[in-house]
């Protein structure tokens, strides 16, 4: 037996074995730290908003303080969290392993990667004590108030710029390590479709994230010289921002759900003991999904005086999106039909994640439809509906991959009681944080304010103490996982008899993955 | 690669090429007097694509490649054609 890369000798001594790293398993737990690190300090943004927001009138939080707050939780959680997030952490440990490759194709971008996204994350967070203080534009950074607004805008654009370069090479390093690294036999109908998900992802992320640097880059030319690209008085087109925000930014949310959704596929099979209903169909509906989804970023902009033929033209093209979606769910539903289910931990939050994400995606057909659209954009209703996309969605898919891969990844058994508890209280806090949105939404709360009106106090009553629900959840399943890294149970090889590649090698497993060449004789769900 | 490295190209056919780029520069310069409205805008973008894909096909060796790496640049050039388009049905109908 070799010994586990975390007991290889590295290059470099300690800790600049990490950060000078090459192998693509430590520049994968590089990213799953840092990610993660990012999403506690945006959750914690989060709670003290929710505090802010529990009952109208104003308490500590002054008008121009949390609009920078949601500012930057929007960017934390978007760029720095949840894009990022399962691909280059999880993805980047992972998928070499499931092709039964002995790293990505190129090792040294790989870890470039990850230093740009850390560079863009430090001048993303310089942006806010330096110049005019904390951007206050929202995530989005519409014009004209982002080219008018006194804060640090260009700073932290130039940092989400460069968190994109990271994004873009990272999606091209892939997209190679699929084409020329497979192992002998792995044909691509033996993918498993946690590796089909991640290429699907990675042509999104290679020819979407041009688009944005694009944007970004006219918002700085914009402040700096005003050449007017999107000012009307000299000749340029404020709508023509949303167009170019949004041609990213919706394949974009394509790209935090795709690898979720990949994850939680590579889940059923293993623990309902059977091959997964319609493989083909679920890898197809990945490349649909990544296709289609750069054709209907126009529902983005419903209210923002874009011509009628073309809103009609994006709500028929966004209930197509709906479809590709659509298959999949149904195939997971079918996948656990007659399966001998093992309600191991997770199961459970794949369960979870197939219903809060069914919530979201429904909740966005009544958003792709024109006429409906009209009465909730800009309300509640969308910050509801965008949490339980990305937050029940690819975030319960990133902690069923968590919990599934951490024998893998440590060696090491997670508290099965403990994890199950955790999945408890997550789902109950997350459901009264969120639904709740979806009724004052409806009711016509406005989103990005400090305060509201006391007729909707009921339900943001019940949201903050949602809030604190799914923190304690949060809290005990880190908690689980931490400890278990120290103290938990050896794991064995293959604690769950998984049949994909990277089950057969050893857990953790050597710096060039696996002892010998692996060849490949069958598919990834076959247990018989 | 190996095919592409050992492949050798008429100078004549660079020659031709380079010649059909002028014209078309030329048809740009006609197309930009002729008054179009907004017509001048798929002609300019018709012929810069003309072009594009000459410069990439013969100069870049496009045509010599594989068929799979033909595919992997068409359907993303398609891709963004399509978005192109998409963004008309907002400025023409306005
Ligand atoms: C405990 C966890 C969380 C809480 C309590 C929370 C709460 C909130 C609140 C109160 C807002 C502001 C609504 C407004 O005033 O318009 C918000 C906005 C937002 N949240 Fe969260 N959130 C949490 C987790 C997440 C996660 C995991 C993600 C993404 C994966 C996320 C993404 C966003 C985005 C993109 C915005 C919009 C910011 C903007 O309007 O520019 N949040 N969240
Ligand atoms: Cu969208």
């Amino acid at each position: 037996m070799e010994a586990s890369f975390y007991h290889a000798k590295t290059r470099y001594p300690g800790i600049f074995g990490w950060i000078f790293t090459t192998d693509h398993k430590r520049v994968g737990l590089l990213y799953l730290f840092s990610t993660l690190s990012f999403f506690a300090v945006g959750v914690s943004l989060g709670l003290t908003m929710r505090l802010e927001l529990i009952r109208s009138g104003m308490h500590f939080y002054s008008a121009q303080t949390y609009n920078a707050i949601f500012t930057l939780h929007g960017v934390i959680m978007i760029f720095l969290f949840i894009i990022p997030g399962i691909p280059s952490s999880l993805g980047n440990f992972i998928m070499p392993l499931q092709i039964g490759a002995r790293d990505v194709a190129f090792p040294k971008i790989n870890i470039l990667s990850w230093g740009l996204f850390i560079m863009g994350g430090a001048i993303a967070v310089t942006s806010l004590f330096t110049g005019g203080g904390p951007p206050d534009t929202g995530w989005t950074f519409y014009v004209p108030y982002s080219i008018r607004t006194g804060t640090n805008i260009s700073l932290a654009v130039f940092g989400v710029f460069l968190i994109g370069l990271s994004s873009t090479l990272t999606g091209m390093n892939f997209l190679t390590t699929i084409h020329r690294l497979r192992a002998p036999g792995m044909t691509w109908k033996r993918m498993t479709l946690f590796t089909w998900s991640i290429y699907a992802t990675s042509w999104i992320q290679l020819l979407a994230t041009p688009v944005l640097a694009i944007t970004l880059l006219l918002i700085i030319i914009e402040r700096n010289f005003g050449v007017g690209f999107f000012d009307p008085a000299k000749g340029g087109d404020p709508i023509l921002f949303e167009h170019m925000f949004w041609i990213y930014s919706h394949p974009a949310v394509y790209i935090m759900i795709l690898p979720a959704m990949g994850t939680v596929t590579d889940i059923i099979p293993v623990f309902t003991r059977r091959n997964i209903f319609g493989y083909s169909f679920i890898a197809a509906s990945s490349l649909a999904i990544a296709f289609v989804g750069y054709l209907v970023w126009g529902h983005h902009m419903f209210t923002s005086g874009m011509s009628d033929t073309a809103r009609i033209i994006f709500s028929l093209l966004t209930f197509i999106v709906a479809v590709p979606s659509g298959i999949k769910v149904f195939n997971w539903i079918a996948s656990l039909y007659k399966g001998s289910i093992r309600m191991n931990a997770p199961l459970l939050y794949t369960l979870a994640f197939i219903f809060l994400f069914s919530i979201g995606g429904l909740t966005g057909l009544v958003q792709g439809a024109l006429a409906t659209a009209v009465h909730v954009h800009g309300t509640y209703f969308i910050v509801g509906h965008f949490h339980y996309v990305m937050f029940g969605g690819a975030g319960f898919g990133f902690f069923a991959g968590l919990h599934y891969w951490f024998p893998k990844i440590t060696g090491k058994l997670y508290e099965e009681h403990l994890a199950k508890l955790a999945c408890f209280f997550l789902f109950i806090g997350f459901n009264m944080l969120y639904f709740s949105m979806f009724v004052l939404g409806w009711e016509g709360m406005p989103r990005r304010y400090y305060d509201y009106l006391p007729r909707f106090n009921g339900p943001n009553l019940v949201a903050t103490i949602g809030s604190w629900i799914l923190a304690m959840g949060l809290i005990i399943m880190f908690y689980n996982l931490i400890h278990s890294l120290f103290a938990g149970n050896k794991a064995g090889d293959n604690p769950w008899e998984a049949a994909s590649l990277e089950w057969q090698t050893t857990s953790p497993p050597p710096v060039e993955n696996f002892a010998t060449q692996p060849v490949v004789t069958k598919g990834p769900y076959e247990f018989r | 690669m190996e095919e592409n490295a050992s492949h050798h190209v008429a100078t004549k056919t660079f020659v031709f090429v380079w010649i059909a780029l002028l014209c078309l520069t030329g048809l740009t310069i006609k197309a930009a007097q002729m008054q179009m409205g907004e017509w001048s805008m798929v002609a300019n973008i018709a012929i810069a694509s003309v072009k594009a894909s000459l410069v990439l096909w013969f100069f870049m060796h496009l045509k010599y490649e594989k068929r799979l790496f033909k595919l992997l640049l068409f359907v993303p050039i398609m891709t963004i054609s399509i978005i192109i388009v998409l963004t008309f049905f907002d400025i023409w109908y306005r």
